[in-house]
């Protein structure tokens, strides 16, 4: 039997699925950054607060209310959703004629504030959740053990993003979303409520990542640092990409957890490394990103 | 005119009394840990509670002794850690730094304290090195450490049958140190390690590791990380059938605070090494119990012990030396045996390494857990001479002379 | 101190009106007052805390350069700051050189890292340009983490001599070793207005406000935006390196990228693009980690708070706010 620079070729397999597993979440998160990044111009560092939020959520509908992860699953990116638009309506939108560096400030500020009450109310060791009963278990591939929910969650994660692409793209609201993206004035000309759509998109994005936090949620432990230690590595698949490119933020997110697992197998020290070293070299070949246009 | 007979009479009466009242020393007090990050649940506001409870109990005040306790937060850096360690003891008159959790702040603090001449009982971390070649006259090294977990986890289950190791180590010094331990204890008892595999420092998915660790075929996976990666691998090992596949899994450094985030479901079976439970006997649920009221209805960890029962010590060693002098009291504390309702009886060693007996727990299933909290039960006791690495192999200069 | 500048202030004692006179006045009567606070602080505050509050304020100075000045935001600069702080603490310990050798090492690499690094991102803009450094830091990070030979990994290196200055002053006493490091900090911010204030730094400015133009008037954009880069990270190296000596630890903290966003922080809340607002934004961020300690996870969230304060009603920042009202820059 072959090798591959001594690694049997099932292992790799097995690697390989995990490596888009993980790159599911990054899809997810990266799409909501993009979608933010293309209407707002702003760098949503919250992102990976709300990321967290959303797992918080879940665990709260689970603890307090009696609501089941299916529930929950919907609730969550909804109650997130809401906080989001809040937030854009008191906060971002007053910022929305300064230089992107606000943004990115404001947003690192609301992350710290966030993140340390959900520390002071729930501590840092995180809480349990379980996968629901209908997806535990799993099948055994041959090559690998597959457990039900990871299945489900690269499932859940694919028709998210297609299903996003699709309304940003093809549909009516879609185009004016570009519109507005293009050329916010005009299209405020031709009677679309521009404010209102931008605090929207904010709102979706945001449900984005808490629907990635509920996802998170039964397999990560729930942790208010959860998201702090994503984001970093979140916003480096977005700028490979190419800033508010929404194909290339699904596409970015699934190809770097693919590599990212690859070097999980040969060289595991670097693999919280690789993106970045990925991103140096993508940058200086294509300043706008894999998929972006350049300015 | 009365009055003032009065208010002289009082004072001569003072005077009188005077040599009573020079016995009146105060002592302040400093519990130094992680009170926003990973450590926090274990160690943080809960190690305050504790000291606390020690002063009360040893009823201080009573015996002239003034104990003020202050408390700050290192956030696991070691930069932090120092400057907060120098300012206390140069600008506001800290005697003492308890706690202390995080191996790299705690060597840190080790070293100035050594500098300024004061004293440090470390409960919280783990490196064997603060009583080996980093070892100071002026600490010592309270609760447990990495040979004493590996020796637990280590022996234990190699003796168990679990022969064959693989290890997830988190890539930094301490989990290679707790790899490196616990490796020497596997083979010494005739085990074989297989392999390792380095995991980023912290991480989230173990997923990919996991599948190494289970394609190794070893019996044990050895789980040489801390806090959320602990956590977090155990947590993915259940699902993807790591246990159910056969293998085991030995956490090298599990606290109580972890097995109650992880929750039963999924860490039941877990074999750990610890120093306390709160579920051991009378006194120690009775203590735990007050504990627990006083702290948000948790139970103590091992560090929140740890730091009552080494406060309960240097006080009884301050008002034995009838002074805060730190080497006085460091030499009290080696010289009187420990005794407390927590640790039992136990001593100090020359080399700053505290003398207890440390237990192997196994994780109890759902259906064995009667009470929130509880988690463990009690396989092993481990006597403290064969738990920590013998004086005669120590590294540190203090004993060699 | 007052050298640099008297070239260009009038000496006698005539009142004057005209502007930029007057702010030269102001700007050197707070040069001599910072020099009186500094020489008689350690008297009245703990002078390590005051050293720690230098040596970030030195940071955030350099850091303020490339910003407020070159108009680049850099989100790694905690690549120099951290890097030399390593440099520094390993030559004192392992090769036994004296603090100002050490020093002078750690900021040596620093301005190399610097060139090579400035050389890859100053060919992208905005936030490319900060993502290219964010990038680069990190591997700088994973470099610290992998070479525990060399960095002592998650420890750091511990226990570094302060040794003695020239081979002859003993830097062990706290009041000592101040003493040096006010002298590098007065020395580091008067560079540094220099700098600004010189031909090289109006061409910086007009880069910053509009490209195109300076490039059309015959400028090397690129060159002056890499020297500017160099200058910033060999001070940000220059602060490291003697947080390094006067902690005796350098750790990974240092390299972390929260510290490049901590240092952003403090530029911001003193002021961005004035001259004394990193050290006012420095004393303010280092005073608050300081005290507010014992609140443990508050301190997040109180620093949260700031920073949304700060970008919703201080954008000009502690000192932009006072330079307003005073209508003078500061």
């Amino acid at each position: 039997m072959f090798e591959l620079l001594g690694i049997p070729p099932q292992a790799l397999f097995g690697q390989v699925l995990l490596g888009l597993i993980n790159g599911s979440f990054y899809a997810i998160l990266s799409l909501g950054l993009a979608v933010i990044f293309g209407l707002l111009n702003i760098i949503n560092f919250t992102h990976g607060a709300q990321y967290m939020m959303g797992a918080f959520v879940a665990w709260m509908c689970l603890n307090y209310l009696g609501i089941n992860y299916w529930a929950a699953l919907l609730l969550a990116p909804l109650i997130v959703g809401i906080v989001g638009v809040a937030i854009e309506r008191l906060l971002i939108s007053r910022l929305a004629h300064l230089d992107h560096l606000y943004g990115l400030l404001l947003t690192f500020g609301l992350a710290l504030i966030i993140q340390g009450l959900f520390r002071n109310n729930y501590g840092s060791s995180g809480l349990p959740y379980q996968i629901p009963p209908q997806l535990a278990g799993g099948h055994n591939l041959g090559f690998m053990f597959l457990p039900n929910y990871r299945a489900w969650v690269v499932i859940a994660s694919l028709v998210i993003c297609l299903a996003t692409w699709f309304v940003i793209e093809k549909t009516r609201l879609g185009a004016y979303l570009r519109a507005a993206t293009e050329n916010p004035t005009l299209t405020q000309a031709f009677g679309i409520n521009v404010p209102l759509l931008v605090t929207l998109t904010y709102g979706f994005g945001v449900a984005l990542a808490a629907f990635a936090g509920v996802l998170a949620a039964p397999i990560y432990s729930v942790n208010p640092n959860m998201g702090a230690d994503l984001i970093i590595v979140v916003f480096a698949v977005v700028v490979i990409g190419g800033m508010g490119s929404i194909m290339g933020a699904i596409v970015t997110g699934f190809g770097l957890g693919l590599i990212e697992g690859l070097t999980k197998v040969f060289y595991p020290e670097a693999s919280a490394t690789v993106i970045f070293i990925i991103m140096v070299l993508v940058l200086l070949v294509k300043p706008a990103g894999l998929f972006g246009r350049p300015a | 005119m009365k009055l003032k007979t009065l208010l002289l009479g009082s004072v001569f009466g003072a005077l009188l009394v005077s040599p009573a009242l020079a016995q009146q020393i105060s002592v302040k007090a400093g519990v130094l840990n992680d009170r926003s990050g990973l450590y926090a649940d274990l160690s943080g506001e809960g190690s305050v509670v504790a000291a606390r409870m020690a002063v009360e109990d040893f009823k201080a005040a009573e015996k002239g002794i003034k104990v003020e306790i202050v408390s700050a937060d290192h956030q696991n850096k070691p930069d932090v850690g120092s400057t907060i360690a120098r300012q206390w003891y140069d600008q506001d008159g800290v005697d003492i730094i308890l706690d202390v959790p995080t191996s790299s702040v705690a060597l840190a603090v080790n070293q100035i304290t050594k500098e300024k001449n004061k004293v440090h009982i470390n409960s919280g971390a783990a490196s064997s090195d603060l009583t080996g070649k980093a070892c100071s006259p002026n600490t010592v090294h309270w609760t447990y450490d990495t040979y004493a977990l590996a020796q637990g986890t280590g022996g234990a289950m190699v003796k168990a049958g679990g022969d064959s190791w693989f290890f997830m180590t988190a890539d930094y010094a301490f989990g290679h140190a707790l790899e490196r331990d616990t490796a020497a204890i596997v083979a010494k008892n005739g085990g074989k390690v297989l392999g390792a595999v380095r995991t980023p420092f912290p991480g989230t998915d173990f997923s990919s590791f996991l599948l190494q660790a289970q394609a190794s075929k070893a019996k044990v996976i050895g789980l040489a990380n801390a806090g959320g990666d602990t956590i977090n691998s155990i947590k993915q090992a259940g699902e993807f059938g790591i246990v159910a596949g056969g293998q085991k899994l030995a956490g090298l450094l599990v606290f109580l605070t972890d097995v109650h985030a992880l929750g039963l479901q999924t860490a039941q079976g877990l074999v750990l090494t610890e120093s306390f439970y709160w579920d051991t006997n009378d006194q120690t649920r009775a203590w735990s119990e007050r504990f627990s009221k006083a702290h948000g209805g948790k139970k103590p960890t091992m560090v929140q012990a740890g730091v009552y029962s080494g406060m309960l010590h240097y006080l009884k060693a301050v008002e034995a030396a009838k002074s805060k002098d730190s080497a006085a009291v460091m030499a009290k504390m080696k010289e009187l045996p420990t005794d407390d309702p927590l640790f039992g009886k136990g001593s100090v060693r020359a080399d700053g390494r505290k003398m207890h007996d440390m237990y192997l727990f196994e994780v109890k299933k759902p259906s064995e857990s009667k009470a929130p909290w509880d988690y463990y039960k009690q396989i092993a006791v481990l006597p403290a001479e064969q738990a920590f690495k013998p004086l005669s192999e120590s590294e540190c200069p203090l004993v060699k002379k | 101190m007052a050298d640099a500048l008297s070239a260009e202030v009038p000496a006698g004692g005539l009142a004057v009106t005209e502007t930029t006179k007057g702010t030269e006045r102001l700007h050197q009567a707070i040069f001599i007052g910072l020099a009186v606070l500094l020489a008689v602080a350690p008297f009245l505050a703990y002078p390590v805390f005051v050293m720690k509050v230098m040596c970030f304020a030195l940071f955030a100075l350099a850091f303020n350069l490339l910003l407020g000045y070159g108009g680049l935001l850099s989100f790694g600069h905690a690549a120099y700051f951290g890097m030399a702080s390593y440099v520094s603490a390993y030559t004192a310990k392992n090769w036994g050189l004296t603090p100002e050798l050490a020093i002078l090492s750690g900021t040596l690499i620093a301005g190399i890292l610097g060139a090579v690094f400035g050389s890859l991102a100053i060919r992208r803009q905005g936030i490319y340009f900060a993502m290219i450094t964010l990038a680069l830091a990190q591997m700088v990070f994973f470099f610290s983490l992998q070479t525990p030979r060399f960095t002592g990994g998650e420890d750091g290196i511990q226990s570094v001599p302060r040794g003695k200055l020239f081979g002859l002053i003993s830097l062990a006493d706290d009041r000592a070793l101040y003493y040096v490091v006010a002298v590098i900090f007065m020395a580091g911010l008067l560079l540094i207005y220099r700098i600004i204030h010189s031909p090289f730094g109006q061409v910086c400015k007009a880069i910053r406000d509009n490209e195109p133009r300076a490039i059309s008037l015959g400028y090397r954009a690129n060159r002056y935006k890499l020297a500017v880069f160099v200058l910033s990270a060999a001070l940000a190296g220059l602060a490291g390196s003697t947080k390094a000596i006067v902690f005796q630890l350098a750790s990974l903290t240092d390299v972390h990228w929260s510290m490049s966003g901590e240092v952003v922080l403090m530029t911001l809340v003193g002021g961005l693009g004035t001259v004394f607002g990193p050290i006012v934004g420095a004393l303010v961020i280092v005073s608050m980690q300081n005290y507010l300690a014992s609140l443990g996870a508050w301190v997040t969230v109180v620093q949260g708070v700031i920073f949304v304060i700060c970008v919703m009603l201080f954008r000009e920042g502690i000192i932009g706010v006072i330079s307003k009202a005073i209508k003078r820059p500061l």
